[in-house]
This record gives C-alpha cells, sequence and structure tokens, in this order.
C-alpha cells in the first residue's frame, strides 16, 4: 500500500518511520494549522512581497532613489513617471520606498538576530541556575527595563554615533530584557517538571539541560513575542529616523523619509504619508503572523 | 541491595522549613520488591527523591550495593538506580520523540550501539517499532508510560525506584503496566521499591511493605501478614480497613 500513498497521507501518518519523517509530519501539521488561518496568511504574504520587492530592488524601482531634480519637486500622486509623486528634492518616491524596503528587513533581521539570543541566554541561565545568579542577572535586567526606551536608544546613539548599526544596536539593546523575562519565567516552570528530573537521573549536566531541553520549549514563545514586538521595533527605528538619529540622508530609510516630508505635511501630505503607509503595513503584517505563529507554536494552546 | 538508616528529609531554611521524612529506616534484599504505602502528604515520594538526589537536603545513612551515598550523586550510581515517575503525561518532553528521548539516555550512559539498543527497549516494554517516532501527544497514557519505564530500565540498573507509576492511568490499563512491571522484574532480576497508596497494587507487587504516616514509618510488615490482616499498628490497621 505504501506505493499508492499519497504525500498528503504519508505527511500525515501517525505512525512516522524515521527521524526526518517524524520532523517533516511535524512541521507539516503546523503549515496546516497555521494555513487554516487568514489573517496571519495575509500577513505572511505581504511579509513575503517585501523580502521579494527588496531583493529585486533595482529591476522594479522605476528611478535611483538618489536622483535629484529639482525642477520636478514635490510632484503629486499620479504624476507621469512618479506614480506616489516625489519629494522636496525631486527624487521618485516609490523608488525610495522601495530601496527603503531593504533597509528595514536590515533592521529586522539584526534585531531578530541579536535582542532574542541574548534574552533567552540570560533568562535560561538566570532561571536555571537560581540563588545569585539570578539575583545579579534579574537586577540588571530591571535596570535595562526601568528606562524609557526610546530614551536608551538616543542615549546609545549619541554616545556611538549616528547611523544605521548603531541604531539597531541601541535598539537591540534596549529590546532583549522583556525576552530575559519571558525566557526565565518559562524556565523556571520547565525547570521543576518530572522530564527534567528524568533527564538529570541518565546524569545529564545543566549544560545539556539548559541548551536541549529548556531552549526548545522558551524558543517557540520567544519566537511569537519577536514577531509581535517587530512592528514596535521598526517603529521604534523609524522614530530614531524621524529624529535624525538613525540612517543618515540621503539614505531612503522610511522613518527619516517621514521626517523630511514633516516639513510640508500641510501643502503636500503625500511626501509623509506614503512613507508612514508602508511603516503601518509591515508592521501590521507582523503582528499578524505573530498573531497566527502563536496559535501554532505555543505548546500550551495546543495539545 | 539499598539500606536506609535513620534518614531525615526536609525542605527550606530556619522557620520556613519542613520535614517531610523523620527518621526512616529499612532494608531491602538483592531481588526483592519493597512497598512504601501511606496517605498523600506522608513523605513516601520523599524517600525516593532522597535516593536519587533530586531533594538535596537530608541526613542520616543510605547504602546502595555497600555504597554509602553522599550528597553528589555519580553517573555510576545512574546506571545501578533509575526511576519512574508518577505522572506519564509530565515525565516526558513534549518537542522530543520516543526515539530522541530512549537515544539520549542511552548516549547518557554512553553505550555506542544506540540504534540496536533503542529497538530492543521498545520491544521490551511491549511498543514495537511503529512508536519509535512518534512524540508524546501522540501516545496514551499507559503508552507514555511504557516509554517512561523503557528510559528507566536504558542504563541497565539494579533497583528501580517506582513512585506510583499506575496512579495517573485508567484501571485496565493500570494492570497492563503492572503486569509488565512484574515481568520486566522476573527476568532482568530487578530490585524495586514501590510507593503506592493503594494497598491492592502493593499487595499484588510486592514482596514486603513499610507503612508512613505524618514523615514516618510505623510499621514495616510482609505482604502475608497484610493479607492475613495481621498489621499490629492502629494506623495501618486503619489503612487495611479503608481498602477493604
Amino acid at each position: 500500500m505504501a506505493e499508492t500513498q499519497t504525500l498528503r497521507q504519508w505527511l500525515l501518518t501517525d505512525t512516522p518511520s524515521s527521524r526526518r519523517h517524524a520532523k517533516l509530519s511535524a512541521i507539516y501539521q503546523g503549515w496546516l494549522s497555521f494555513r487554516s488561518n487568514t489573517m496571519a496568511m495575509i500577513g505572511l504574504w505581504i511579509l513575503i512581497l517585501l523580502v521579494l520587492v527588496a531583493f529585486a530592488a533595482p529591476l522594479i524601482a522605476p528611478h535611483d532613489p538618489f536622483v535629484q531634480s529639482l525642477g520636478n519637486r514635490l510632484a503629486p500622486l499620479g504624476t507621469e513617471g512618479h506614480v506616489l509623486g516625489t519629494d522636496s528634492l525631486g527624487r521618485d518616491i516609490l523608488s525610495r520606498l522601495i530601496y527603503g524596503a531593504r533597509i528595514t528587513l536590515y533592521i529586522v533581521a539584526l534585531v531578530a538576530l541579536i535582542a532574542p539570543v541574548a534574552g533567552l541566554l540570560v533568562g535560561t541561565v538566570a532561571g536555571y541556575v537560581g540563588g545569585w545568579t539570578d539575583t545579579v542577572l534579574m537586577r540588571i535586567t530591571d535596570i535595562f527595563l526601568a528606562f524609557p526606551r526610546l530614551v536608551l536608544a538616543l542615549a546609545f546613539v549619541a554616545a556611538l554615533g549616528a547611523g544605521i548599526e548603531n541604531a539597531v544596536l541601541a535598539i537591540s539593546l534596549t529590546a532583549w530584557p522583556p525576552y530575559a523575562r519571558i525566557a526565565r519565567a518559562e524556565t523556571l516552570t520547565i525547570r521543576s517538571s518530572d522530564y527534567i528530573s528524568a533527564i538529570k537521573l541518565q546524569g545529564a549536566g545543566p549544560l545539556r539541560i539548559i541548551t536541549k531541553h529548556i531552549w526548545p520549549l522558551c524558543i517557540s514563545s520567544l519566537i511569537v513575542r519577536v514577531t509581535l514586538d517587530m512592528a514596535g521595533i521598526i517603529l521604534a527605528a523609524a522614530g530614531l529616523g524621524f529624529l535624525g538619529l538613525g540612517a543618515q540622508p540621503p539614505s531612503p530609510e522610511w522613518g527619516a523619509m517621514i521626517s523630511e516630508g514633516r516639513r510640508f505635511i500641510l501643502d503636500h501630505w503625500w511626501v509623509a504619508t506614503m512613507p508612514g503607509l508602508a511603516i503601518f503595513t509591515v508592521s501590521l503584517a507582523f503582528n499578524l503572523l505573530g498573531d497566527g505563529l502563536r496559535d501554532v507554536l505555543d505548546p500550551k494552546a495546543g495539545e | 541491595m539499598l539500606e536506609i538508616d535513620n534518614l531525615n528529609v526536609w525542605f527550606g531554611k530556619h522557620r520556613d522549613r519542613v520535614d517531610a521524612v523523620k527518621g526512616a529506616s529499612f532494608v531491602i534484599g538483592q531481588g526483592e520488591s519493597f512497598g512504601l504505602v501511606g496517605e498523600s502528604g506522608s513523605g513516601k515520594s520523599t524517600i525516593l527523591r532522597a535516593i536519587t538526589g533530586l531533594a538535596p537536603l537530608w541526613s542520616g545513612r543510605m547504602i546502595v550495593e555497600g555504597q554509602l551515598l553522599d550528597h553528589q550523586r555519580r553517573k555510576t550510581f545512574f546506571k545501578t538506580v533509575q526511576m519512574v515517575f508518577q505522572d506519564p503525561y509530565a515525565s516526558l518532553h513534549p518537542r522530543h520523540s520516543v526515539d530522541q528521548v530512549l537515544g539520549e539516555t542511552l548516549h547518557l550512559h554512553g553505550f555506542s550501539d544506540i540504534d540496536a539498543r533503542v529497538v530492543k527497549l521498545l520491544d521490551d516494554v511491549g511498543l514495537g517499532q511503529k512508536f519509535r517516532f512518534r512524540y508524546p501527544h501522540q501516545l496514551s497514557g499507559g503508552q507514555r508510560q511504557r516509554v517512561a519505564i523503557a528510559r528507566a530500565l536504558a542504563p541497565e540498573p539494579h533497583l528501580l525506584l517506582l513512585d506510583e507509576p499506575t496512579s495517573a492511568l485508567d484501571v485496565s490499563v493500570q494492570a497492563e503496566i503492572l503486569n509488565l512491571l512484574a515481568d520486566l522484574r522476573a527476568s532482568r532480576g530487578l530490585t524495586y521499591l514501590m510507593v503506592s497508596h493503594d494497598l491492592s497494587v502493593v499487595g499484588h507487587m510486592c514482596d514486603r511493605l513499610a507503612v508512613m504516616k505524618d514523615g514516618e514509618i510505623v510499621e514495616v510488615l510482609t505482604v502475608d501478614a497484610l493479607r492475613a490482616t495481621k498489621a499490629s499498628h492502629p494506623y495501618s490497621q486503619h489503612l487495611l480497613e479503608a481498602s477493604l
């Protein structure tokens, strides 16, 4: 009967025949439950589109985002050759938005790599080891949490100098404490469970228990939290850009574009609105995706 | 095999200190099956946790196979003593397949022929190959407990600590697991220390038993004496009457 089995049946089996089969089957079942969530799928499509646009920017952008044409400045929406109009220096807004997607993705990817990993490390070690280690690590976390996010990021950028890398670093430094808190809370419930006791009885050391047994259970809730936080991170990056401390002109970062358009917002509203709409769409997409992922990944919701 | 002498176990410090076990002493011979009986909170599970090192605050003497235990457990200890937990729904990692659970255990104990041993273990506990790559949520309670038993058997221990291994299972499944445990003991020459609040389970599985109340062992008697209702301590008589 094995030959007549379709791929779908093979993936949905209750009796996997190999390690790889079991893994693929688990992933496919997660995908099925994710796919049934329409809003999350919309979010996923928007983000896929964003990635494609960022990669193909030189092919699809109608103009060079840096070329100025002062004779054609502040052209309105729908102008011949400039669908979304031009900004105060006559640069095509659509092209700048398309190239700006690259910067947004760059920021998001870097922050997503730094902040949750740092938080996971600090949180699980504090939660599992306990005692003095826990007290010291959590007080450090509290100190970072006590600062308003944007103010702390401002201070870092001011100290390190303005620029996109420093903005990412500053945002990461302010973003990790909540992840550490989540990871620690999860670790505290996990570490007293029977399956951790059981692996201790096999002689497993703390390093193995934290990396192989606690991390896999913390990561799913962290992924959800990161996707939900992505909107905030994009907004923080845009905020730094808006204040002139993130990406520097003439870089087409969306927050910086809003900042430039602010001067003309009453007479030429589209200059600030178009990048605002882009930020809004991507933030919304990340929120929708995060919501869908929570349904799939949260071990407490399922089973 | 196992000698417990004047064991005290407590939790917390100073004013928060709770004495869970007070002056417990008993001896289990090679190949014997010994039961610990008592109501919830009488400290029977705590004795098992103290033996395995999961309850770190204790005093007294514990001797396993002639080795006096200190507060640090070594890997060789876990090759001698293993434990099966009460709740099979909590004792298996939710993200690890059966294969991962058994494979990691075997790896930790330094076995090299892991694949062959996983297959053998699954056969020994009556699960078979089709369960090898399943995750815990794809298993029933009885099947999970069989996996937990396989995990405990993996390092080839001599003494198995059973912490109410059937209390979280359906009645029909309970009998299956108890029979499996009895068969394994016969075929591998294991020694059992079994905790239960169910006198009929202990009567079925054990040769001798100790009755516990409020952290103290009030009486040690044979199962034959139990059957003949010859318990001498009033509390054991009370327990016996309640279960008849």
